[in-house]
């Protein structure tokens, strides 16, 4: 199987472990993930103003680009996935969006939403299946308590991320037990961070995030796991630091026995 | 600001796609909503206000820059009234002004910390600026 990656800025910095762990994992699995050439950064948040274009046209040239290689796009970075889906959205379903995009990219063929973006995890649980994964794990992560931290921006808008159930999910769950660990169902696990907060009021960021990882711990999580680099910074440096917070990725890797 | 409050507030209604007299004040994203005591205006309490046309006090409110784009209000509306993107419409109003961003670049080097992903600066740039 071949994808077209999307690995976003974050990944190539601050967060290379999410994206280095995710491309091993990946090999490991038989998947390849081709990096798209001269991808851009995809803004970080979807602009919701129906009259935001220019916010839209990175989303816009990297969904075309895997169109012309006629592979699907997958995502490792929770903000990356919900910008470009919400945009591949307005793309096949908003005529003014698409157009005034359209017109100002000129490709040779107007691009109206056609490449299916995926996030890793769906990759995982529809690409390949958890089963498979299971049975390729030589180190199960066996009596390892952890809690999934789904956040906002994979599950949230339902109607239009179709992730999972947006109050109920268990994808990531599904994920935990599949690399041999426990998974911790906790209360605040699709309650936000703080997210950006943290640059403007940062009592307002360790207030969200206290109650994150106050909620995982109250259920008995000795570790996190998330796909959001600023999900993990909150949760990490804005609590009092007393649960480690990694990338679903590494876990992966460390399952997998390519770490 | 030149336009008056009508046209304002047809305005927002424009930006966001939706009609927000849908609203059946029953507060749902009030009550989900994280950042609910750090701001002035409460996001069911603006849905109401964009339809009075009271968009002058919109524009002066805290909320603007309290929301934390979470989608909760989005999700759990049950009438499709979307209060984050009504925040983020009258937000758009006052930063698109020349002049009136929230943030200012020289103001992020005393923001950041080592660990501080790129992904936030971004975020906050697209939110508190244009
Ligand atoms: S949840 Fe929706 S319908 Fe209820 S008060 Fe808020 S905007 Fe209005
Ligand atoms: S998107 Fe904004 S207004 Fe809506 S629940 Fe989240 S913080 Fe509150």
């Amino acid at each position: 199987m071949t994808y077209s990656y999307f690995p976003g800025c974050t990944l190539k910095t601050k967060a290379k472990e999410l994206d280095s762990y995710g491309r091993k994992a990946a090999e490991a699995l038989g998947v390849t993930l081709e990096e798209l050439d001269d991808w851009q950064c995809c803004g970080a948040v979807y602009p919701m103003a129906k009259d935001e274009i220019a916010t839209k046209l990175s989303s816009v040239r990297a969904l075309n680009s895997a169109k012309q290689k006629s592979q699907p796009l997958v995502t490792i970075c929770s903000a990356c996935h919900h910008v470009i889906k919400l945009v591949n959205n307005d793309m096949k379903n908003d005529e003014n969006i698409a157009l005034r995009a359209n017109n100002y990219l000129g490709f040779d063929e107007p691009y109206k939403g056609e490449t299916e973006v995926i996030h890793y995890l769906e990759m995982l649980r529809d690409k390949i299946g958890f089963d498979t994964i299971k049975q390729k794990v030589v180190n199960p992560l066996k009596g390892r308590k952890i809690a999934a931290y789904y956040g906002c921006m994979l599950l949230r808008p339902s109607k239009e991320m179709q992730f999972d159930d947006p109050e109920n999910p268990t994808i990531m769950e599904d994920f935990i037990r599949a690399i041999g660990a426990e998974p911790v169902e906790y209360a605040f696990r699709n309650e936000c961070c703080g997210g950006y907060m943290t640059m403007n009021d940062k009592s307002l960021a360790q207030k969200a995030a206290g109650k994150v990882v106050a909620s995982a711990k109250l259920k008995g999580a000795d570790e996190i796991i998330t796909a959001c680099p600023l999900c993990l910074y909150n949760l990490k440096q804005n609590t009092d630091g007393s649960l480690p917070v990694t990338f679903f990725t590494e876990l992966l890797a460390e399952a997998l026995g390519v770490k | 600001m030149s336009m008056n409050q009508k046209e304002l507030s047809e305005q927002i209604i424009s930006m966001v796609g939706f009609n927000p007299r849908q609203c059946m004040k029953c507060g749902k994203c009030s009550a989900t909503c994280p950042a609910l005591e750090e701001m002035d205006i409460h996001p069911h309490h603006f849905a109401s206000m964009v339809c009075e046309g009271r968009i002058n006090e919109l524009l002066e409110s805290k909320t603007l820059f309290r929301c934390l784009s979470c989608f909760a209000c989005v999700e759990r509306c049950p009438r499709s009234v979307e209060p984050a993107k009504l925040i983020e419409a009258v937000r758009d109003c006052v930063i698109r002004a020349k002049g009136a961003n929230f943030l200012s670049p020289d103001a992020v080097p005393g923001k950041l910390d080592p660990e501080l992903p790129q992904q936030a600066i971004t975020a906050a740039f697209r939110k508190y600026g244009k």
